[in-house]
């Protein structure tokens, strides 16, 4: 297997491994959906993941978010083993995961959306006892957070109702902007987007890229990944066919692996 | 300009988009309308006496309302309301009439009205069952039980204590009924709760969208449970207010508290499909509903047009908020 020796041909090669995966297998009865993959993220990447369907992308990303816990194998996080009881231990470690459906509460406003299951309460007597939320402070820091992501949001008291698609995308890799402290993970953020607010969400991803967060980002559209990536992670069958980058490979080429018309 | 300028220029929305945007709105203006409608008909019903009693009728749907507004949120409904309710009255006189300490006698039975919300909670909650089901059960339970308890027929409750919150107080030419107050005092604590806590805050993203409560850690069974319990125990106060109305325990009483307290809660703009509306609407839907009998009955009208009108408010209140789930 090639996998790895065309890791190193990537140019931030030699940057920190911030999550990893060593060999891991998960099966449900005889049906085997991870078959001893390897996956690596790299500190200041976006590392975008595709495969076509069946190949086992989701069922790794949920292996690394806790969601499902692989038969065997090995997930570490900054180097240190980590065994996640669910997502929300992921969280507590730092990895934040934009959903597919979002995970948003549609009536509640924007600030409410970026702190649910989070709120900050108000400080002293008024928090302590009267458990009193302070909604001036969540709407400042979400409002200071989406202008440090250089997002258009019409206002922040707004229902997440009343926003565009995209604008929901926004609100939602926001919040796993604002609260990740490892990494955020995307699964499909683009998919069901217009031409004009995929341009958006990708800036979006680009700019968490620019704090310092690396980025694993799940997508079937080629050229998105080929704009926006630094790596490709290739899955087929279950494991990692390659690992390329959009310099050295086209996106012919990363077709070809997907579906196994050409060796990696 | 930069999207800072953009984002604070537009934050504060003006007092009119405000004013519109609050849900409680409408419901208020029809509040209001009734109102001025019955007091041109009618000079007597404006009368400081006649508002009182109005308020006084209120107490019992209205406190029963609270409970249920929080369940409905979390796109629940309580057909239990009543049931629960007149189990806490049942209790209550039935230990005073044993001789025991009242105070001790309605803590129990508040107690048990708790217990009840408790175990719908946990049926709703632990065994994920539906709502409408498992309080159509503990309705037929309660109701059947409490008839077998009482031997089937109502009994007459004469303590000073349970029969405290009818007793009455002047506020500036407004009689109130400590019921009355202690009914207002619920309504305010609940809405902080709603409003201003993170508790609240998890109650609408519960009825919102569940899954997404559930994606971003709220532990969503556990909230429920504490739901069904808060609604369960605020029903339990309705039982003593209702003894302080009428000092009597009857197993058959309260049989419209259940669709009256959804009335109310509908009327007053939540959405049955939970996670939209609240409790200032609800407390407006009670006294809309108050009225209506109040001014029907002031007017000499046949008391069915109470219910056609209130059963054509309902269907209303619903279509509208359809409408306005359809357009977003």
């Amino acid at each position: 297997m090639s996998a790895d020796s065309l890791t190193r041909v990537a140019p931030d090669a030699t940057s920190r491994v911030v999550l990893e995966a060593r060999n891991v297998v998960k099966t449900y009865g005889h049906v085997t959906a991870l078959d001893g993959v390897d996956f690596e993220l790299r500190a200041g990447e976006i590392l975008a993941v595709v495969g076509d369907n069946g190949a086992g992308k989701s069922t790794l990303i949920k292996a690394l978010t806790g969601a499902v816990h692989p038969t065997s194998g090995e997930i570490l996080l900054d180097g240190a083993p980590v065994h996640f009881k669910g997502p929300l231990d992921a969280r507590h470690a730092g990895i934040e995961t934009v959903y597919q459906d979002l995970a948003m509460a549609p009536a509640l406003d924007i600030a409410s959306n970026l702190f649910l299951g989070r709120e900050l309460r108000c400080q002293g007597v008024l928090g302590s006892v009267f458990r009193r939320l302070d909604k001036k402070r969540m709407r400042e820091e979400a409002r200071r957070a989406m202008s440090e992501l250089k997002f258009r949001l019409p206002s922040i008291g707004n229902a997440v109702e009343a926003l565009s698609g995209g604008q929901r995308q926004g609100v939602a890799v926001a919040r796993a902007a604002l609260f990740a402290r490892k990494l955020v993970i995307m699964d499909e953020p683009t998919a069901a987007l217009g031409v004009r607010e995929t341009g958006q969400v990708l800036e979006l991803i680009r700019s968490i890229r620019e704090r310092g967060l690396p980025v694993v980002l799940i997508s079937h559209n080629m050229p998105n990944v080929f704009e926006i990536a630094d790596r490709i992670h290739v899955m087929r069958l279950g494991r990692r066919a390659a690992v390329v980058t959009p310099q050295s490979h086209s996106m012919n080429d990363v077709v070809a692996i997907m579906t196994g018309a050409a060796a990696a | 300009m930069s999207t800072a300028t953009i984002a604070s220029q537009q934050d504060t929305p003006s007092l009119k988009a405000r004013i519109l945007g609050t849900p409680s709105v409408g419901p208020l203006l029809v509040l209001v309308g009734f109102c001025v409608i019955f007091a041109l008909t009618n000079p007597r019903f404006l009368a400081t006496q006649n508002i009182s009693i109005i308020l006084q009728q209120t107490v019992i749907i209205g406190t029963l309302a609270i409970g249920q507004t929080l369940v409905i949120l979390t796109a629940g409904i309580d057909l239990a309301v009543g049931a629960i309710c007149v189990l806490g009255t049942i209790v209550a006189g039935k230990l005073v009439n044993l001789g025991y300490d009242p105070v001790l006698s309605m803590g129990i039975a508040v107690l048990l009205c708790t217990g009840a919300g408790l175990a719908a909670g946990s049926l709703i909650a632990g065994l994920r069952l539906p709502p409408f089901i498992v309080t159509l059960g503990i309705l037929g339970i309660l109701t059947a039980a409490l008839r077998l308890i009482s031997e089937g027929g109502a009994f007459p409750v004469r303590d000073p204590f349970l029969a405290w919150t009818g007793n009455t107080m002047k506020v500036g030419g407004f009689v109130l009924t400590y019921g009355i107050l202690i009914m207002l005092a619920l309504y305010g604590f609940v809405w902080y709760l709603l409003n201003q806590t993170k508790w609240g805050r998890h109650v609408y993203a519960i009825g919102n969208n569940p899954e997404a409560a559930r994606l971003v850690g709220i532990p969503v069974r556990r909230h429920l449970l504490s739901v069904y319990l808060l609604a369960g125990f605020i029903y339990g106060v309705a039982a003593w207010l209702a003894l302080g109305r009428i000092p009597n325990a009857d197993p058959n009483a309260m049989q419209t508290a259940n669709l009256d307290s959804i009335t109310a809660v509908v009327i007053g703009g939540t959405s049955l499909f939970g996670g939209r509306g609240g409790l200032i609407g609800t407390l407006i839907g009670a006294l809309i509903v108050g009225v209506l009998r109040n001014g029907l009955t002031l007017a000499g009208i046949d008391p069915l047009w109470q219910d056609l009108v209130t059963g054509i408010l309902v269907i209303i209140a619903v279509a509208l908020d359809q409408m306005s789930r359809r357009r977003s």
